[in-house]
């Protein structure tokens, strides 16, 4: 364990002058990117061939830790970066990684669209209910009731359920985590990043800082406990009522589906492309008719 | 004028020819929205682009275009978008992107009526003072217009070299007459048309920094798995990349990202003189409006009048110096605009010599004729 541990640290992180990270005390975004290194350890993949593209928040700053091709763009538009990255070079693992209100709020419309799309991309989006970075203000994950910098008197909205919504958009593999869970997410990230197709992996963590202590969710570890207390296996929540899963949230994989990869299909594109062109040409050799141009 | 060996003599529309210019300066990725009057340079290269197997995307809305172009580009392939006036405020926040991380990119601005949706099918010159200042924070940017469909070819050609050479995004202004005005024009031969590449970086990748200074002061450019791996981030950042609040490090890296602009100004700076050897009146114009004022310049001359046209090609980095050489030369300057008066507020701005401007501002979405330029000519 602790030798595996030190393969990671001396393989994945950066080295130079990136450390400390901006990370409080407890944060589950180390837990994620623990998860993703060691899925991309298991995996094998050089480190030359992996893009990983972030927005804007906590999230956002994950990859400058990392010692892969890193691309910390504009909030909320990691996905619009990832589909240039991935479309201009397919052969590359592109896997973007972003919060809550970076991905469904700000950057939702990317998101749905992206699903739709179905490029070969992965997501990883750590959820923790709230803008961190900018001071605890309600995202839209934020929970009917809580308490924000923006919602003191409790808030009035309600949240998306993000995994749901990428079922739906037409993500082609959409698992759930938690911090808590940190061997099974590491197996999820696995399973997404192997996935051909739009895969999504949302992670519940959390933010004790904001979130957690302004709706007395406790400490860090009394949160992180509080999701193995409340997450349920996909498999086993079919068999509860709507009142069982009151406050409770499932885990494990919630859609994977074969369906064309557009990434690949363009190259369908650029057949059918030149295959027009070389009937014009021949229509127009055979009939000497002068089209304006070819 | 007649086409020679290897030439092409074609029919072509503005946003045609862009296309054309775009493929010539070997644009393989582009990304782009539907919009009034830009579409047909979507549609245009949604064929051809695969054809040499390059690639092309429509987006759900222009930030994403933008960003895909931005990510396109750092894998090393050279791309570009299109839009029009609402697009092209979307465009503005991933532009800032471009300009901070000193990412390759060309962005085509078919300018029509604004403000907000405005007249989508009619022309202005409105985003004038947009292209040079709208993303936010003090950036370098290039601002490059075409007044004929032939410009739209060469210019675009020119936008591509010139992102390439200066790792910076260019943006071209065409307007809606240009777009779609058609006309036969000569296309070279592919290998009388100069392409400039981005410089590649030859040291090993554990030397390499991807922000450092240079002689040019443009570092070189590595694409993202060529090997490599390094740091892009739109915060300000060092050289090997990484955010950084220094204000030793703040200071000089925003020093040199202007001054790579202001060390190339002779060779990104492009006018066009027309009768301005004995001109004592002159036209300073550009896009479409130029053709306008060439006509009138002609006009002039029939009536005897000493008159004279400078078309600004380049629009920002302002061409201070033939703009003020003009100034000195005139005794008054006409500044027809199909705005309400964005490249005046420049032109009076470097009038040291406190020539008199005459400004003829149309803002009906029409174009500005020849007769109403002629006029002012005439009249002083």
């Amino acid at each position: 364990m602790l030798e595996r541990a030190e393969i990671i640290r001396q393989e994945y992180l950066r080295h130079d002058k990136k450390f400390p990270h901006v990370w409080c005390p407890g944060c589950g975004n180390g837990i994620v990117m623990n998860a993703l290194l060691r899925a991309i350890h298991h995996l094998e993949l050089p480190k030359d061939n992996i893009v990983l593209a972030s927005g804007i928040g906590c999230s956002g700053r994950l990859p400058t830790y990392v010692d892969f091709n890193t691309i910390h763009t504009t909030h909320g538009r990691a996905l619009t970066f990832a589909t240039g990255v991935k479309l201009a070079k397919p052969q590359l693992s592109v896997i973007a990684v972003m919060g809550d209100g970076d991905a469904t709020a700000i950057g939702g419309n990317h998101f749905i669209h992206a699903a739709r799309r179905n490029l070969n991309i992965t997501a990883i989006i750590i959820n923790n209910n709230t803008y961190g970075m900018t001071g605890g203000q309600y995202s839209p994950t934020t929970p009917y009731g809580s308490k924000s910098t923006t919602s003191v008197y409790g808030h009035v909205e309600h949240a998306f359920n993000i995994a749901e919504l990428a079922v739906v958009a037409g993500a082609s593999f959409v698992a759930r985590g938690t911090v808590y869970h940190a061997n099974h997410l590491n197996t999820m990230i696995q399973q997404a990043i192997v996935k051909k197709g739009f895969s999504v992996v949302e992670v519940i963590s959390n933010c004790h800082v904001q979130h957690g202590r302004r709706n007395k969710l406790g400490n860090a570890v009394q949160m992180i406990n509080s999701f193995k207390e409340n997450a349920v296996p996909v498999g086993k929540a079919e068999g509860m009522t709507a009142a069982d899963m009151q406050g409770k949230f499932t885990i494990g994989v919630l859609c994977d589906v074969e369906k064309p990869v557009s990434t690949e299909e363009y190259d369908r594109v650029r057949q059918a492309a030149q295959t027009e062109a070389s009937r014009i040409a021949e229509e127009k050799a055979k009939n000497g008719v002068k089209r304006y141009e070819e | 004028m007649e086409a020679s060996e290897g030439q092409k003599k074609i029919l072509l529309q503005g946003n045609e020819a862009i296309v054309h210019g775009a493929l010539a300066a070997g644009c393989r990725f582009f990304a782009g929205y539907p919009i009034t009057p830009a579409s047909e340079i979507s549609e245009i290269l949604s064929v051809k682009l695969p054809l040499v197997g390059g690639t092309f995307i429509q987006m759900e809305d222009e930030i994403a275009s933008m960003g895909a172009i931005i990510g396109a580009s750092l894998a090393g392939v050279k791309s570009m978008t299109a839009t029009s006036g609402p697009g092209f405020s979307l465009i503005q926040e991933n532009l800032g992107y471009a300009c901070i991380t000193e990412v390759p990119c060309v962005i085509v601005n078919v300018m029509r009526g604004g403000p907000s949706t405005g007249l989508p099918t009619n022309v202005a010159q409105g985003d004038v003072l947009m292209a040079r200042w709208g993303t936010h924070g003090d950036h370098p940017i290039i601002v490059l217009s075409v007044s004929s469909v032939s410009e739209c070819f060469s210019v675009t050609i020119k936008a591509f070299n010139l992102s390439e050479k200066f790792r910076v995004p260019v943006i071209i202004l065409s307007d809606e007459v240009v777009a779609h005005t058609r006309e036969s024009v000569i296309l070279p031969n592919q290998n009388e048309i100069q392409v400039f590449d981005r410089i590649t970086p030859s040291v090993p990748p554990e030397w390499y920094k991807p922000y450092a200074e240079n002689n040019r002061g443009v570092p070189d450019m590595a694409a993202v798995g060529d090997g490599y791996r390094h740091h892009v981030t739109g915060l300000v950042h060092d050289e090997r990349g990484f955010p950084t609040q220094q204000p030793k490090e703040v200071e000089q890296f925003l020093n040199r990202l202007h001054n790579k602009i202001t060390k190339g100004f002779s060779e990104i700076v492009m006018t066009k003189s027309f009768e301005m050897e004995d001109a004592e009146v002159c036209v300073i114009a550009y896009g479409s409006v130029a053709r306008s004022a060439m006509r009138a310049v002609k006009d002039a001359r029939m009536q005897g009048i000493k008159a004279g046209m400078v078309q600004l090609v380049t629009l920002f980095p302002f061409p201070r110096k033939v703009v003020d050489s003009a100034l000195r030369q005139c005794k008054a300057v006409i500044i027809p605009e199909m705005n309400m008066g964005q490249i005046s507020r420049e032109i009076h701005r470097v009038n040291q010599a406190g020539t008199r401007i005459i400004k003829h501002n149309r803002i009906d979405g029409h174009l500005i004729t020849p007769s109403e330029i002629l006029k002012h000519l005439i009249s002083v």
